[in-house]
């Protein structure tokens, strides 16, 4: 079983959970920016919650399915389109063998996971299927995806059918927020400049926004001693202050070490609600106690098992 | 005590040191990584070390059940610590000899070093050769060591304008750094040289040649 890329979209890679171990040797983590939806659309089609997915960003590829496949795809409300026919996210999809799947741009948020039964089969990497973008291993080749590249996946059987056929039930993947939406955030290591600057006006998505790290613009932060610190482990989340005043949120594809100012960081629960900004967006920070970050975070996990044990019970009944 | 244990976030401790980019502060910093990771606490995921601070990343299956589970492994942290500074561990590095071909092709800049630093070509290539040179930490991109030991007198600015791919295997200086690019990309460091030795390969177990803490020889080879 595998799936043809006809299109491959402006930037879709393979991803799992992430690949850790290897930070020592500066290898960074990687993995969905999104790991709620990631989970999601794999339970949704039965695999593990690590099985790799594709991470589609923006808008989706044009994939060709070559034997009767099982997909779901959450996160961004995204167009999805087989032989004529629009589909819906949030649910397992039937696909009969030779189907096109057409996916189009994001009508809310920025990143959606297709996960397939099965799983992504690329050969796991230091331990991970993730594609490092800067290291250039992991994934298909270390790269996004292009058109003429065939994407292998895990045996499963599935029963052909003859048309898509799409789960009469759904789940809500929309992430909980805070009453404000503010993306809550730790104090940093380096907490010497006027950390409230943060908290005090909106800022706004930038479009030189990547994988790497989520950058803002907004009323120029300034700080007494705003030069480069000597070089300091940072992790997903970090949030960094260039010379520019214009922070930088670090995200899955993190170096691991700099030398910015580290001014803050987003709690783990909040770093799903990152992935799903796009360039322009207005976000709000809020400050955070270390212990609101763990009941966020339980809460979260929480949240995450109830529905799984739904798409359990579900399942067995059937589409 | 010189050391303070600090948060990195809601998944990592940040052990720091008192000290700036010198040789004696890095070097407790690999002995105590490695005395650490030698306990395999299973609450500890992952030991990153830097010039002069280690981010733990904490285990979250070994912690789950604890209503704070960052101040049960500040504790922790706290009582391992103590317990190393009572049995101080020597550390033998590794040494590691790197091949490298200076100047001509493989070291455009080699011209700009040596004027740089008021010497001839020979001399700059004889005194980077001469260092003893130690690995503080890997990162920028998978594999890339950040050495200590550079003689003071070879250190150059950075280019004004960085190169648009710099070759894999590239030995270089940046202001008073040297280090090696694993990979070709773009850099602004000032390339004198390059092995043929591969720094990275994520298919080999370890992917890097180097490992923090590791000593470092450079070996002229093939003529300046």
């Amino acid at each position: 079983m595998s799936i043809e890329v006809l299109s491959p979209g402006p930037l879709t890679t393979v991803q799992d959970r992430g690949r850790t171990g290897w930070r020592h040797l500066g290898v960074g983590v990687a993995g969905a920016l999104d790991d709620d939806a990631h989970v999601l659309a794999n339970l949704l089609v039965g695999n593990p919650p690590d099985a790799a997915t594709l991470e589609i960003t923006l808008a989706g590829p044009r994939l060709r399915f070559t034997q009767a496949a099982l997909v779901a795809v959450c996160g961004a409300d995204i167009e999805l389109r087989c032989d004529g026919a629009a589909l819906s996210t949030a649910r397992p999809i039937a696909l009969p063998a030779g189907a096109v799947l057409g996916i189009g741009g994001c009508r809310r948020g920025t990143r959606a996971y297709l996960a397939v039964a099965g799983g992504v089969d690329v050969a796991p990497v230091l331990g991970s299927r993730s594609t490092d973008l800067r290291g250039g291993f992991g994934g298909l080749d270390g790269r996004p995806l292009r058109a003429g590249d065939v994407i292998p996946v895990g045996l499963s059987d599935r029963p052909e059918v003859d048309a898509p056929q799409v789960a009469l039930w759904w789940i809500d993947d929309a992430h909980d927020a805070p009453v404000d939406g503010c993306i809550r955030v730790l104090s940093g290591a380096d907490a010497t400049p006027p950390v409230d600057a943060l908290f005090q006006s909106p800022w706004r998505v930038a479009t030189q926004s990547d994988r790497q790290g989520l950058r803002l613009e907004g009323a120029r932060i300034v700080v007494s001693d705003a030069g480069e610190r000597i070089s300091a482990p940072v992790t997903p989340g970090t949030v960094q202050l260039p010379p520019d005043g214009q922070p930088i949120v670090l995200l899955a594809d993190a170096q691991t070490h700099g030398g910015y100012p580290r001014i803050g960081h987003v709690i783990r629960a909040d770093l799903p609600r990152l992935a799903q900004l796009r360039p322009g967006d207005a976000v709000r920070f809020a400050p955070c106690a270390p212990v609101e970050a763990h009941t966020a975070l339980r809460a979260r996990r929480q949240a995450l098992a109830r529905l799984a044990l739904m798409i359990e019970t579900q399942t067995r009944i059937g589409l | 005590m010189d050391w303070r244990i600090g948060r990195l976030g809601d998944a990592a401790l940040l052990l720091e040191f008192d000290g700036g980019i010198d040789a004696a502060t890095n070097a407790r910093v690999h002995i105590v990584a490695n005395a650490v990771a030698a306990r395999r606490a299973a609450w500890i995921d992952e030991l990153v070390p830097a010039y002069a601070s280690i981010a733990i990343h904490l285990d979250d299956a070994a912690l789950d059940g604890h209503a704070d589970p960052l101040g049960d492994a500040e504790r922790r942290l706290h009582a391992l610590l103590q317990e190393l500074a009572a049995s101080p561990a020597e550390r033998a590095p590794r040494c590691v000899e790197i091949p490298v071909h200076y100047g001509g092709e493989h070291g455009p800049d080699l011209q700009r070093v040596a004027d740089n630093a008021g010497l001839t070509v020979e001399e700059a290539v004889a005194r980077h050769a001469a260092g003893d040179y130690t690995v503080a930490m890997l990162g920028f991109a998978p594999g890339f060591p950040y050495l200590l030991g550079l003689d003071p007198r070879l250190s150059t600015p950075r280019l004004e304008t960085p190169r648009t791919r710099v070759p894999a295997g590239s030995v270089a200086i940046g202001g008073a750094q040297t280090g090696l690019y694993p990979h070709a990309g773009p850099g602004g460091w000032n390339l004198i040289g390059r092995t043929d030795l591969v720094l990275f390969d994520a298919r080999r177990d370890p992917p890097t040649l180097l490992m923090p803490g590791d000593r470092v020889r450079f070996v002229a080879v093939g003529g300046a």
